[in-house]
């Protein structure tokens, strides 16, 4: 149960990135890399958003390339808008497990459970502009663990958090994720995120992707492109 | 977005509504006949009361805007509001109202009688151009109005600080937001104006006031010559058709949301004679648009008590059209305002004559069945077609908003066709499907048009009743069946609007 990039070429404009890699399954990988360098491009081509030029994308053996995106074994948080503001935190949870109107007794339940886990029962009446951010983020996560998906990709959805909130957002995002076996990959512009719960990191730059890297060495000794932007 | 079959089928539906009743008649008249010299003096006349229309309109709507855009006094919201009344205001209610105030026995009239002078008469090119005016004025005030208020605040701060001349303020900061806004205002009303039929109809008629809708109700009515109402049709439809195009290069989606157009705070116009003229000019407006409409209420209080049965029979009828236009108007609007070449179909409506498509369709029917019969459905598919191009345009931005701000994390969850609509597209677009369906609801309740071609005194609807009562002079009740006429159009509008609003959140 791996994600497989296969000499994957993405095509965006004048823009350009090649990919060869694989990302071990049940893995906590961070994105790394200086801005435009493609990180966004590559999470839209692995969700389905992005086609892609040549090469192939695999998850457990199984090409994607030709799923739409609420068909892959793919969910994605979005740096914002990942709830509808017209709806419930209990209805857009809900919504990971059926599109009907009503919730039978039993999904009302599992939704229940899981915004206890993440620590918003009582929230599930109110709507997303009665919440804070780092409530709204919690909600998301609390989504996509009833999504049943096992590769999760998180484009940023913290980055307007607070230091302390954020923190204690990808601690629960790591835990949550160890529960339900899933496979992590991460964008993240701060390196202490990555050091603090990615063991793994990709690296993109330079039109390719590349990893995945033990992240301590990689941020211990980068290369040049990854050097300049994080200062050092 | 919405699914493509969907939008293809609602895309052809309407292309064939428009173009297979066009067909027919070209088909029945076999080919057109050359034009004639009233056939080109309708033309004329058409462009010529247009254009006059439009520029007297913008001419007045500038000063009136810059008026409310930099005074604050009690009512100003309301007057705002109201400037959006007569676009959803039955033509023939305000055509009486007009004549309640300016006609010949109405209240300036009156007034210029004591002073010895003579009355005022209102028929004619002078007739179709204060009604122009009318209805058109307000709309030029509240495009120029918001033009206004989005100039960045910063700029008047900025000329205040600078001690900038009210010439030089003009030149910096209005002349260019004027030369952006007008032209667009202006050919809107234009476009309105070309189209002209009910005020035609009431207030011209006679060769020299008479539109080429006109012409094409009479030749069809009158005449039954096929060959002449086939040629106009082409000559309104190639008219309008250009007009639409160059109109729809110009503007931007039309807002459902004019808001309030917030008061600028501005530092220059202190002066004693600015002061004065802006309170001048925002009195008379206010009395230009407020008189009819207060009088029509004054009237129409007496006659409401005892009005015929007819007229309450029509006004069933009516509401059943409104209500099933507006459904199949929205039906219409939603899968063609979610796709590029469906928004275009959409704008046939602006190019279409009703009374193209109603002769048309007349002629589809006559060979299998009474075409009188059909009226009221042949009304309410003609009043769809005409709201689709409004609806639409309140309808697409919303949309294509609620997609690009929310389509990935829909996709992300699998939402597709109706569970997409459900879900993500119907609570987003709350407020402009409100507001369209308010407005088809309103235009097709008030709509004094196709109906006439198909006028049979069983099957009237209220604003042909009331068209009817007013040609036999019985004023009592003509004006007891506007003050109906009005409330079920602003009641409607109103409950649609309402609707939309209530409970939609951010």
């Amino acid at each position: 149960m791996a994600l497989r990039l296969e000499n994957l070429i993405l095509q965006k404009g004048a823009f350009r990135l090649e990919a060869n890699l694989t990302v071990p399954e049940n893995s906590f990988t961070a994105v790394i890399g200086p801005s435009g360098a493609g990180k966004s491009t590559l999470f839209d081509a692995v969700a389905g958003f992005l086609p892609s030029a040549s090469g192939n994308i695999s998850w457990d053996g199984t090409p994607l390339f030709d799923l739409p995106p609420g068909k892959r074994p793919v969910a994605m948080l979005f740096q914002d808008n990942n709830l509808f503001p017209h709806l419930t935190i209990g209805q857009n949870v809900g919504l990971a497990l059926t599109q009907k109107s009503r919730l039978s007794e039993e999904q009302r339940q599992a939704v229940e459970r899981v915004l206890i886990r993440v620590g918003l029962e009582e929230m599930a009446n109110r709507k997303p502009s009665q919440l804070s951010g780092g409530q709204i983020s919690r909600a998301a996560l609390a989504r996509l663990l009833l999504q049943d998906k096992c590769l999760w990709l998180l484009d940023e959805p913290f980055s307007a958090l607070g230091p302390a909130l954020k923190s204690e957002m990808l601690k629960l995002v790591r835990e949550v994720a160890e529960e339900k076996n899933a496979t992590v990959l991460m964008i993240t512009h701060d390196p202490q995120d990555a050091r603090a719960v990615a063991p793994l990191s990709l690296l993109v730059a330079e039109n390719s992707a590349a990893g995945p890297f033990k992240t301590d060495e990689l941020l211990n000794n980068p290369p040049l492109a990854l050097a300049e932007y994080l200062g050092h | 977005m919405a699914s493509r079959p969907v939008a293809i089928i609602a895309g052809g539906l309407v292309t064939a509504l428009v173009a297979v009743p066009l067909a027919a008649v070209f088909y029945r008249a076999g080919g057109g006949s050359s034009l004639g010299a009233a056939e080109w003096s309708a033309l004329r006349f058409t462009v010529w009361q247009a254009f006059l229309s439009a520029l007297l309109s913008c001419l007045l709507a500038i000063p009136a805007a810059r008026a409310l855009s930099r005074r604050r006094f009690p009512g100003r919201d309301v007057l705002v509001t109201i400037l959006g009344a007569p676009f959803i205001l039955p033509v023939i209610v305000a055509i009486l109202g007009l004549l309640a105030v300016f006609g010949r026995e109405g209240m300036i009239s009156q007034l210029l009688m004591t002073f010895g002078l003579p009355r005022l008469s209102i028929y004619g090119l002078h007739g179709i151009f204060l009604a122009h005016v009318f209805f058109n004025l307000p709309l030029a005030t509240r495009l120029i109005l918001q033009g206004w208020s989005e100039v960045p605040a910063e700029r008047f701060r900025l000329a205040a600080q600078l001690g900038l001349s009210s010439r030089a303020l003009y030149q910096i900061i209005e002349w260019p937001m004027l030369r952006k806004t007008v032209p667009g205002a202006f050919l809107v009303i234009f476009v309105i104006c070309l189209s002209s039929f009910a005020v035609a109809l009431t207030l011209g008629g006679g060769p020299k006031a008479t539109t080429v809708e006109l012409a094409i109700y009479q030749a069809f009515r009158f005449d039954f010559d096929l060959g002449k109402a086939a040629t106009l049709a082409l000559l309104q439809l190639v008219l309008v058709g250009t007009a639409s195009l160059v109109l729809l290069r110009l503007i931007g989606p039309m807002s459902s949301d004019v808001g309030q157009c917030r008061v600028l705070q501005r530092w220059d116009g202190q002066s004693i004679p600015a002061k004065s003229i802006d309170s001048a000019v925002i009195v008379l407006i206010a009395l230009f648009l407020l008189l009819p409409i207060l009088s029509v209420f004054m009237r129409g209080a007496m006659g409401l008590a005892d009005l015929p049965l007819s007229v309450w029979t029509a006004a069933g009828h009516s509401i059943q059209v409104a209500l099933a236009s507006t459904a199949l108007c929205i039906a219409f609007a939603l899968p063609l305002a979610s796709a590029r070449q469906g928004q275009t179909v959409a704008l046939l409506g602006f190019a279409l004559s009703p009374l193209v498509l109603g002769t048309g369709l007349f002629l589809i029917l006559q060979p299998y069945t009474n075409p009188f019969e059909w009226a009221l459905p042949v009304t309410c598919v003609v009043n769809a077609l005409m709201s689709l191009p409004f609806a639409v345009r309140a309808i697409a931005p919303a949309l294509e908003q609620a997609e690009a701000d929310y389509g990935r994390t829909a996709d992300m969850l699998n939402l597709t066709g109706w569970s997409r609509w459900r879900w993500l597209y119907l609570p987003r677009i709350r407020r402009p499907l409100g507001f369209a369906a308010g407005l088809a609801a309103a235009l097709s309740m008030g709509d004094l048009g196709v109906i006439i071609l198909f006028a049979d005194p069983e099957r009237a609807t209220l604003p042909l009743q009331m068209y009817r009562l007013m040609g036999a002079y019985q004023m009592d009740a003509a004006g007891g069946t506007a003050l109906l006429l009005l409330m079920l159009s602003l009641g409607a509008f109103w409950l649609f609007d309402k609707g939309g609003r209530y409970g939609s959140s951010t």
